[in-house]
């Protein structure tokens, strides 16, 4: 009974998977109207269920700024590449919140999704990707304020600025790969929610937002810097759009291969663990 | 050749569940554990082995050693009790879940639905939702688009559709999800029980299409525990008993032997013992059909029997013995009696005929003792029958369905009093 109908192959064979798997791209595309829905949904909620919802994009980074000018800008007298403090600072938070919302989102995303997980199939990728990218929307906020401040302290950007979708692309393969790794994590261990606050505060430490990276002297010590893909973004966004000195460097270069390795390597160990997440999650 | 649905070839799903190791039995091992715990948890992080990272260690198969094979156009019943591993078959197929060993084969696509209006967001309108939801269960949008019109029909909103469904009523959203789920196409659909929630309307209507879908000679594997709709439905069916795959044929013959299955440990329930000054006090009641076999489901129309057992302390006059139905709410719906009679001392069993007239509900007893009216032992909220929507071999019984039509005909037919032993 069953020699004729092996004959045909089946559409799916369904068995244990073992070791690392493939990324299954090919998948993903196909449900990017899923991604659409689910980056449409997250969007128009926020902006649906609070009046501050869109302020909120602005009020974070502008008020960051503010204090970080008074205390470091003003009072420190924190050096800031030859451009006033409040623009150097905004440029950098404009990026790192885009990041730091992106990465707190995506952590929570598998758990915050645990009810589809459970009950539909469809490629879990789509989960943590949609979470960074309903940020773009809040992104786009924040930096129309930084194209106004530009206006008012009469900056003009240098011809670089073509480059800025790349560092906004290195921002969100750098949030995306943070939160791939960190989102998979947190399904077999709920505590590491309570790791990503404190984890983005040391990282914005380590980044050059409220200090120009220029105060590291050393080439070598320079280019290691750029292992912190966020320091690659933040240069970036200020040689692209205020013409820092910072040219086109090390870090930058370096910065880019991190970011890269971070989100191949989330993605890879994504995968992996995905086998997981509706048993457990 | 080529008419083969899918196969499903010596499944097995084993799951890891949440039972950590006893308390830490000296001060040195938890120091110890603590030590090297980070060191194993990382490396089973690592691994992808989240349980070994855990540490936790309990595992049980929730399903294993399934093969079956079906063919296109067949709708098969997957019957058993809670926790036989339905569902985790069904996520196994719809691919939400890995099995741990074994494999299926699958000929066409499919499509799931496991649960109603999943993804449903409650601050966005019904037209939204159905987009989202349309998305979610993998369809396009021009798709969705298509069947738009047909699908708000269907779940009757037409007017509420740009009002989020915060504001509608658990109907319907029900009829929603459901609306959109059903307008799915796939060559293989997988349902599981989700006709249990909502009312009679909406079971009806699901039902309905239900049919409807199987009659365009789709490929159907429907879970549910209302038999009447499998027997409807269904050609075949598998029956589940904690995990193992006990039967598989006509479905007919597979609910039989579910429902001769369902004799338990709950068809014969210990009393507690009362009062030790009281005369008399029940010691067990039991659930038989007329074959005399112990059973905790019965169909509508089937004559049954409670059995009352009883030790009476000393000799007394005019006992009467007493049984009481009630809903599992504790609404009484009927009382019956047996004769008065005079008995001395020994153990003694009370048989009440049931034919009870109402289908797909759960009962529940009192029994009580009085000697000379007064009463002398009670004991209530005991038991649990489910009286099944299912009438074989004859005509369904008809219900007329409310309990202010209790037909007069449920009256005692025969109490007989045996000494045991
Ligand atoms: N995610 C899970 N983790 C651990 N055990 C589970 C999980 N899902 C189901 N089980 C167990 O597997 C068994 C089968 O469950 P299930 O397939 O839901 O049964 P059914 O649908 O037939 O009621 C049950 O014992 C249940 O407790
Ligand atoms: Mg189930």
């Amino acid at each position: 009974m069953t020699v004729q109908s092996d004959r045909e192959t089946p559409l799916l064979t369904i068995r244990p998977s073992k070791g690392w798997v493939s990324l299954k791209l090919g998948e993903l595309w196909r449900f990017r109207e899923l991604l659409y829905f689910l980056v449409w949904r997250d969007i128009k909620v926020r902006y649906k269920q609070t009046v501050i919802g869109a302020a909120w994009a602005i009020i974070q980074p502008f008020t960051t700024m503010v204090i970080f000018s008074i205390f470091f800008g003003q009072l420190a007298g924190i050096p800031s590449d030859g451009v006033p403090y409040p623009i150097f600072s905004y440029a950098a938070l404009v990026p790192w919140t885009f990041f730091a919302t992106g990465l707190a989102n995506a952590s929570n995303s598998l758990v915050g999704s645990a009810h589809l997980i459970k009950k539909i199939y469809f490629p879990r990728l789509v989960i943590p990707l949609s979470a960074v990218l309903s940020n773009v929307m809040d992104f786009c906020l924040a930096f129309g304020v930084l194209v106004l401040m530009m206006l008012a302290y009469g900056i003009v950007p240098t011809v670089n600025v073509v480059f800025l979708p790349l560092f906004l692309l290195l921002a969100f393969s750098t949030a995306l790969g943070a939160g791939l790794w960190l989102s998979a994590m947190n399904v077999q261990f709920r505590d590491v929610r309570y790791v990503v606050p404190f984890l983005t505060q040391a990282w914005l430490f380590i980044t050059p937002i409220a200090y120009p990276s220029s105060l590291i002297q050393n080439e070598t010590l320079r280019a290691l810097y750029g292992l912190n893909p966020m320091a690659g973004v933040v240069e970036g966004f200020r040689w692209a759009l205020l013409g820092t000195q910072r040219a086109f460097d090390a870090t930058i270069l370096v910065s880019a291969l991190a970011s890269v390795f971070l989100l191949v390597s989330g993605a890879f160990y994504f995968r992996r663990m995905e086998r997981t997440f509706a048993d457990v999650v | 050749m080529g008419d083969l649905a899918l196969r499903v070839d010596g499944l097995g799903k084993q799951y890891r569940i949440g039972k950590r190791e006893a308390a830490y039995r000296t001060f040195r091992d938890a120091l110890a554990d603590a030590f090297s715990a980070p060191f194993r948890r990382v490396a089973g992080l690592l691994r992808g082995n989240a349980a070994a990272a855990a540490d936790l260690s309990e595992t049980i198969w929730a399903l294993r050693d399934v093969s079956f094979e079906v063919k296109k156009g067949e709708v098969v019943g997957i019957i058993g009790r809670n926790g036989a591993g339905k569902s985790t078959l069904l996520k196994i197929l719809a691919s939400i879940t890995e099995p741990s060993e074994g494999e299926v084969q699958l000929y066409g696509r499919v499509g799931a639905l496991l649960e109603v209006g999943t993804g449903f967001h409650f601050e966005l309108t019904g037209r939204e939702n159905i987009y989202l939801n349309g998305a979610i269960l993998g369809m396009s949008r021009a798709e969705i688009k298509r069947k738009f019109d047909e699908i708000v029909a269907f779940a009757e909103v037409e007017k509420f559709i740009d009002t989020p469904i915060k504001h509608y009523s658990s109907g319907m959203v029900l009829r929603l999800g459901f609306a959109v789920a059903a307008h799915l196409e796939p060559e293989i659909l997988i349902v599981d029980e989700v006709l249990a929630v909502g009312d009679a309307a909406f079971q009806r209507k699901c039902l309905g299409k239900m049919n409807e879908v199987a009659g365009e000679g789709r490929t159907v594997l429907f879970v549910s525990h209302d038999m009447a709709a499998v027997r409807k439905l269904c050609t075949r069916a598998v029956l589940f008993e904690q995990g193992k795959q006990v039967l598989f044929g006509e479905v007919d013959e597979v609910i039989d032997s579910y429902l001769k299955a369902q004799s338990n440990a709950s068809s014969v329930i210990e009393l507690p013992a009362g009062d030790p000054e009281s005369p008399a006090y029940g010691t067990r009641i039991e659930f038989r059909d007329s074959a005399g076999q112990l059973r905790s489901e019965f169909r509508i129309g089937e004559q049954w029997q409670v059995v009352l057992h009883f030790n009476v302390r000393r000799a007394v006059k005019h006992l009467i013995a007493a049984v009481g139905l009630m809903l599992l709410d504790s609404l009484p719906l009927a009382t019956y009696w047996s004769l008065p009679q005079d008995l001395t001392a020994g153990q003694y069993s009370a048989t009440f005929q049931i034919d009870f007239p109402f289908k797909n509900v759960y009962l529940q007893f009192a029994v009580g003792i009085s000697v000379l009216e007064r009463p002398v032992y009670y004991c209530a909220g005991i038991g649990q029958v489910r009286i099944l929507d299912v009438a074989k071999d004859e005509q369904p019984f008809r219900s007329t369905g409310g309990i202010l039509n209790t037909p007069q005909t449920t009256r005692i037919r025969e109490v007989s009093y045996a000494l045991d032993g």
